[in-house]
């Protein structure tokens, strides 16, 4: 029942924002052509496209926030139950983030998260 | 029957009253930097230039709505929306008040960082669907920057949730009625705020939007109404963030004398000056030290604090 009451609010806030777009079109002017069809690059002739292969540098930074954003979705649920778990679920979740820090560290060492 | 009219009618107004705030906050923010840089600021239009922001709703929509030819148009027109619906999404559930709440699921912290990780793809999208180079590239910095500070973005929160047993918003308020939570997580708090401050991309952490180096960053080519959404998106999340960060770790709703909900929209109101205060005094970070303070420094940090919460809590227990 809860849920329902979130996805309303999903619906009305998608609807709103389609209104804006929608009422937007309605009033706003359109006039299409001349210098405007050109990707802006402060005034020159930009040269080829801008869909291109970027940095491999971006990609390291996306697997290690994989690594850490699996972990910390492991952690969730054993922040709730942290009480009954006690000293034992501690030591256990200590261990798993030693674990992925010594990953960290690697890394660090491996100069990955240097920014060039 | 009747509690589904109240809830309704606070989704309704809670989604009015946060697209009128987004607005406000836009003269509010022009008004505060020009007091504190010492200057006017907007004063022309009505009483205190309030007027400024009729101004602007009514300019935002009459200006022509552009989609380039050499973009990627579904994406292009797809990618405003989704940074504005996903931060008014985040509200459902945020308790205004005891009783004032869209809904109080029980995994309400989960619900604000998986919204939160949504908004990623708004400006990754965004910068990409322009097939222009400076948005490339903001799309780019936005992206690797937002993945980095949400990882400890959802760490810091952990000990609050610790303490509390709960990812209920309403269990959390609840739990702070004798001492808020900024007194027993203070590295969390501060973690939090820098975290939220970046996910947002404000001074000091707006790499993605860099005026002096990327033109507007990922909104370069959006004009018009889409345009307005990324604006009003970015207004809508530091008014989450402050209302996290008031519900998390600032008792919520809980103070004397006045009513609850008064007592939350106060704290905050304290917390949007606090973030307009950061823009009109510090300026922008570079690059790698971003990178590196991220990773680094807070990784690590928040890392650490969440292990000495769960031994002062069993060590108290």
């Amino acid at each position: 029942m809860e849920y329902l009451f979130v996805l309303a609010m999903v619906g009305l806030a998608a609807s709103m924002v389609a209104g804006g777009l929608i009422v937007a079109r309605l009033v706003a002017p359109h006039k299409p052509g001349g210098l405007k069809d050109i990707p802006y690059e402060c005034g020159e002739q930009p040269i080829g496209q801008a869909w291109i292969q970027f940095n491999v540098g971006y990609y390291l930074f996306g697997l290690l926030f994989l690594v850490f954003d699996v972990e910390a979705a492991l952690m969730y649920p054993w922040a709730v139950v942290f009480r009954s778990v006690g000293l034992a679920g501690l030591i256990e979740m200590a261990i798993f983030v030693l674990v992925l820090i010594i990953g960290l560290v690697y890394a660090w060492r491996k100069g990955v998260l240097e920014w060039v | 029957m009747s509690s589904v009219v109240t809830s309704l009618l606070v989704i309704v107004f809670v989604l009015f009253s946060l697209l009128t705030t987004a607005s406000l906050l836009i003269w509010l923010e022009r008004r505060l930097l020009a007091l504190w840089q010492d200057r006017y600021g907007p004063n022309r239009v009505g009483p205190f230039g309030l007027g400024q922001v009729l101004a602007d709703m009514i300019k935002i929509f009459f200006k022509e709505d552009w989609t380039p030819p050499f973009a990627d148009r579904p994406v292009f027109v797809i990618a405003p929306t989704f940074i504005v619906i996903t931060a008014l999404m985040s509200f459902a559930v945020v308790p205004f008040s005891p009783s004032i709440l869209v809904s109080d699921i029980d995994i309400g912290v989960l619900f604000f960082l998986a919204m939160s990780s949504l908004g990623v793809y708004s400006v990754a999208l965004a910068g990409w669907a322009s097939n222009n180079k400076y948005a490339l590239l903001g799309a780019l910095r936005a992206s690797a920057q937002m993945l980095a500070y949400e990882v400890f973005m959802g760490l810091s929160l952990m000990g609050v949730v610790a303490i509390t047993g709960s990812f209920s918003m309403q269990a959390i308020v609840k739990a702070q009625e004798n001492i808020w939570f900024i007194v027993l997580q203070p590295i969390g708090f501060v973690i939090f705020m820098i975290a939220g401050i970046a996910e947002t991309h404000r001074i000091p952490f707006d790499l993605p939007e860099a005026e002096s180096e990327l033109v507007a960053g990922f909104h370069s080519e959006y004009s018009g109404m889409k345009f307005g959404m990324f604006f009003v998106g970015e207004y809508i999340g530091i008014t989450l963030i402050s209302a996290l960060l008031v519900t998390l770790f600032m008792g919520g709703w809980h103070g004397p004398f006045l009513p609850p909900v008064l007592w939350f929209f106060i704290k905050v109101f304290f917390f949007i000056c606090g973030f307009i205060l950061l823009r009109a005094s510090l300026p922008r970070m570079r690059y790698d030290q971003l990178m590196a303070f991220g990773w680094k420094l807070m990784l690590p940090l928040s890392l650490l604090n969440l292990m000495a919460t769960g031994a002062v809590i069993l060590w108290s227990s």
